[in-house]
C-alpha cells in the first residue's frame, strides 16, 4: 500500500502543495481530482521522487521512499505521466522493454522473463498488433496505452497516472479505466490516478481525493466526496449531482444556462 | 535495419580493414600489397624475407603509414563514438563531440603552448597535446560548473553554456595567433586538424585515454537509451539520471579531449557518422555507439585518404576534408531521414 504523509512542495516563499496526507490500499483506484492548478500533477511527481518534497515522506508496503535509491525506488512504484511526447524511433516493443530498466543490470541485458513482462503488457493494452510499429508513427491515444504498457511491464505493486485518459476517445477510454480497475483488483496494486473527468472518477474510483490550491479539501467515497454544494464552491460554478440511473454513483452535470443555446 | 548487432558489427570491420590497407598501400609511394604482406608476416614472425627488397618499403609501413593510420583510426573512433554519446545525451542531432567546449579549450590550450619557443622535440612531442588535454579539461569544467543548477545539470544550460565559453576560448585564441604570422601558420596547420608528430608514440601515448573512454561509452548504451525519454522519466522508471549524465560528460570530455590533443580539431565525424549509423541500423544506442566507433574510424580514414590522393603531392590537412565533404552530406542524410522512424 501507499502511503502520503504530510507532504509539503514549494519553490521559496510559494507553497504548491501543503500538508498531503492520505493512503492508498493495495487492491484500490484512488481517483486524485481537482481544479487545474491545484498540484494534482505536483503530487505524483513528488511522490515519484522527481520533485523535491520541503517536509514530509511516502511509504509504500513500509518502506520509505526518501531512503531508496532512484532503482529502488522504481521497483515500488511506476508512473505513467501525460502522453507527451515519446522518442519516436524506438518501436512500441523496445519502448515497453525500457519499462523493465528497475530489474536490468547497469548494462541492461534483458532475459525471458522480462520479454514475458513485455508481452503480458502489450496483451493488456492491446499493443500487440502495434508491437513493432514506430511510437513516432502513433496517435496521442495509442501512444498514451504505450505509456501504460511500460509502466505496467515495470511489475511495480504501485501505480501513478497522470490524466491517463486525455487523448482516448470513448471506447479507449473506458476499456483503459476498467483496465486499470481489473490489475487493481488481480495482481493488487494500489493505484493512484488523476482524473480531470469526475463523472469516471465517481464510476471506476474505490476513493475519491479532492485537492483544492494544494490542500487536501476531502477524500472518501465518491458519494462523500462529490457533492453539488462542495463542487460548486471548489469549481466556482453551479453544479449539479445526480445518481447515475444504473449504478448510482453521482454524475456531476454543470449547472445553469444563461449563456447556454436555448 | 534489424540486422542483429554482430553481422552490422562484422560488416563495419570489415569495411575499416579494407580502408586501413588502403590507407598504408596509398601514398607517394605505393607499396604493393604483395610485400606489404609479407612485411607484416615476417613482422609477425610467420616468414622471413630479404631486407634488400623490402627495407624502404618496410619502414615507409611500420614507421610512417601504419602508425598515422592508427592514430587516425582512435582519431575518427573517438570523435564518432563522442558525438554518438553527445546527441544520445543532449537529445540533439544537431549535438558534436565540441559542443561544450572541448575543442575551443583545447585550440586555446595549444596556440598557448605554440606562442611559447620550447626546443622542438619537446614540444611537439608533449607539451602541445598536453596543453590541448588541459586546455579542453580545463574548458569543461567551467561550463560543467556554470550549468549546473542546485543539484541537476539541466542540458538546455549546458548547451548555451558551452556555447558562451566556447566563443570566449576562440575569440582569445584568434586574439593569440594574430600576435604574428608565423604562430598564425602554425597553429592553423594544427587547428585545422593534423598530427605535429609521426611513428608510434602519439598512438601509444592516446591509446590508453581512447580506450578509457570508450570502454565507458560502450557500457553506456542502455543508459542513454533510458535518457531519451527526459530526465523526469528516466528517474521515473529507475535511472539515476544525474549521476549517469555526470559520468556521460567525463567519459565523452576525455575522450575527445584526448583526440583533439593528439590530432587537431576534426570536425563533422562526431557529428555525421552517428547520423548514418543510426539510419541504416536504427537508434537503440547499444548498437549505435559501438557501430559509431568502427564506422569513425573507417570514415576518418577515408577522408584521410581522400586528403593525401586529391591534390597529390600537395597534402590536405583532413579536418578540410571531413567539413567540404561533410557538410554536403549531412545534407543529403538530413534529406533522407524525413519520413522515417528515424530520430
Amino acid at each position: 500500500m501507499l502511503r502520503i504523509d504530510d507532504v509539503t512542495v514549494g519553490y521559496g516563499e510559494r507553497g504548491v502543495l501543503e500538508h498531503v496526507t492520505f493512503g492508498v490500499e493495495s487492491g484500490q483506484v484512488v481517483a486524485l481530482v481537482g481544479p487545474n492548478g491545484a498540484g494534482k500533477s505536483t503530487l505524483i511527481r513528488a511522490v515519484s521522487g522527481v520533485v523535491p518534497m520541503k517536509h514530509g515522506d511516502v511509504h509504500i508496503n513500509g518502506n520509505l521512499l526518501s531512503r531508496l535509491s532512484t532503482m529502488q525506488r522504481a521497483r515500488y512504484l511506476a508512473v505513467v505521466p501525460q502522453a507527451r511526447s515519446l522518442p519516436p524511433a524506438f518501436t512500441v516493443y523496445e519502448t515497453v522493454l525500457l519499462g523493465r530498466t528497475p530489474h536490468l543490470g547497469w548494462l541492461g541485458r534483458t532475459g525471458p522473463h522480462d520479454h514475458e513482462r513485455v508481452q503480458y503488457a502489450l496483451e493488456q493494452t492491446q499493443m500487440l498488433p502495434l508491437a513493432e510499429r514506430y511510437v513516432g508513427e502513433l496517435s496521442g491515444g495509442e501512444q498514451q496505452r504505450v505509456l501504460l504498457a511500460r509502466a505496467l511491464a515495470q511489475d511495480t505493486p504501485v501505480l501513478l497516472l497522470d490524466e491517463p485518459t486525455t487523448h482516448l476517445d470513448l471506447q479507449h477510454r473506458e476499456s483503459l479505466i476498467r483496465l486499470i480497475r481489473r490489475l487493481a483488483l488481480r495482481k493488487n496494486l494500489a493505484i493512484l490516478m488523476v482524473l480531470h473527468d469526475l463523472n469516471l472518477a465517481g464510476l471506476y474510483a474505490d476513493r475519491v481525493a479532492l485537492l483544492v490550491a494544494g490542500r487536501l479539501q476531502a477524500i472518501g467515497s465518491a458519494a462523500e466526496v462529490l457533492t453539488a454544494a462542495r463542487l460548486s464552491q471548489v469549481y466556482q460554478m453551479p453544479v449539479r449531482v445526480i445518481p447515475h440511473p444504473e449504478y448510482g454513483t453521482p454524475l456531476v452535470l454543470p449547472d445553469g444556462r444563461e449563456d447556454a443555446r436555448p | 535495419m534489424k540486422m542483429p548487432l554482430s553481422r552490422a558489427l562484422a560488416l563495419s570491420l570489415l569495411m575499416l580493414t579494407a580502408v586501413l590497407i588502403l590507407s598504408v598501400v596509398i601514398g607517394p609511394v605505393n607499396i604493393p600489397p604483395q610485400i606489404m604482406w609479407s612485411i607484416i608476416a615476417a613482422r609477425a614472425g610467420w616468414t622471413t624475407i630479404s631486407m634488400d627488397e623490402v627495407g624502404i618499403f618496410a619502414t615507409i609501413l611500420l614507421d610512417i603509414r601504419l602508425p598515422h593510420a592508427v592514430l587516425l583510426l582512435l582519431t575518427g573512433a573517438a570523435l564518432a563514438g563522442s558525438g554518438a554519446s553527445y546527441q544520445g545525451l543532449f537529445r540533439n542531432p544537431l549535438a558534436d563531440p565540441y559542443l561544450i567546449g572541448v575543442a575551443s579549450g583545447a585550440g586555446l590550450g595549444a596556440v598557448v603552448a605554440m606562442s611559447i619557443r620550447w626546443p622542438e622535440d619537446l614540444a611537439a612531442l608533449y607539451v602541445i597535446p598536453a596543453a590541448a588535454f588541459i586546455g579542453a579539461a580545463i574548458t569543461v569544467m567551467v561550463v560543467y560548473s556554470l550549468a549546473r543548477i542546485g543539484k541537476s545539470l539541466p542540458t538546455t544550460t549546458l548547451i548555451l553554456a558551452g556555447v558562451a565559453i566556447s566563443s570566449f576560448a576562440t575569440s582569445l585564441t584568434s586574439f593569440l595567433m594574430l600576435r604574428s604570422n608565423e604562430q598564425l601558420r602554425r597553429a592553423t596547420g594544427w587547428l585545422l586538424g593534423g598530427s605535429l608528430m609521426s611513428g608510434w608514440q602519439p598512438v601509444v601515448a592516446l591509446l590508453p585515454y581512447v580506450m578509457l573512454g570508450l570502454a565507458a561509452l560502450l557500457a553506456s548504451g542502455h543508459a542513454l537509451n533510458v535518457l531519451q525519454f527526459g530526465e523526469e522519466q528516466a528517474s521515473q522508471m529507475g535511472l539515476p539520471a544525474e549521476r549517469v549524465k555526470f559520468w556521460l560528460v567525463l567519459a565523452t570530455s576525455l575522450t575527445t579531449a584526448s583526440a583533439v590533443a593528439f590530432s587537431g580539431i576534426i570536425g563533422f565525424i562526431g557529428l555525421i557518422v552517428p547520423h548514418v549509423v543510426r539510419l541504416l541500423w536504427g537508434a537503440d544506442y547499444r548498437r549505435l555507439v559501438p557501430l559509431s566507433i568502427v564506422s569513425g574510424g573507417t570514415a576518418l580514414l577515408v577522408a584521410d585518404l581522400l586528403a593525401r590522393t586529391v591534390l597529390a603531392p600537395q597534402v590536405l590537412p583532413v579536418g578540410v576534408v571531413t567539413a567540404l565533404a561533410g557538410a554536403p552530406f549531412f545534407l543529403w542524410v538530413l534529406r533522407r531521414a524525413k519520413n522515417q522512424g528515424y530520430w
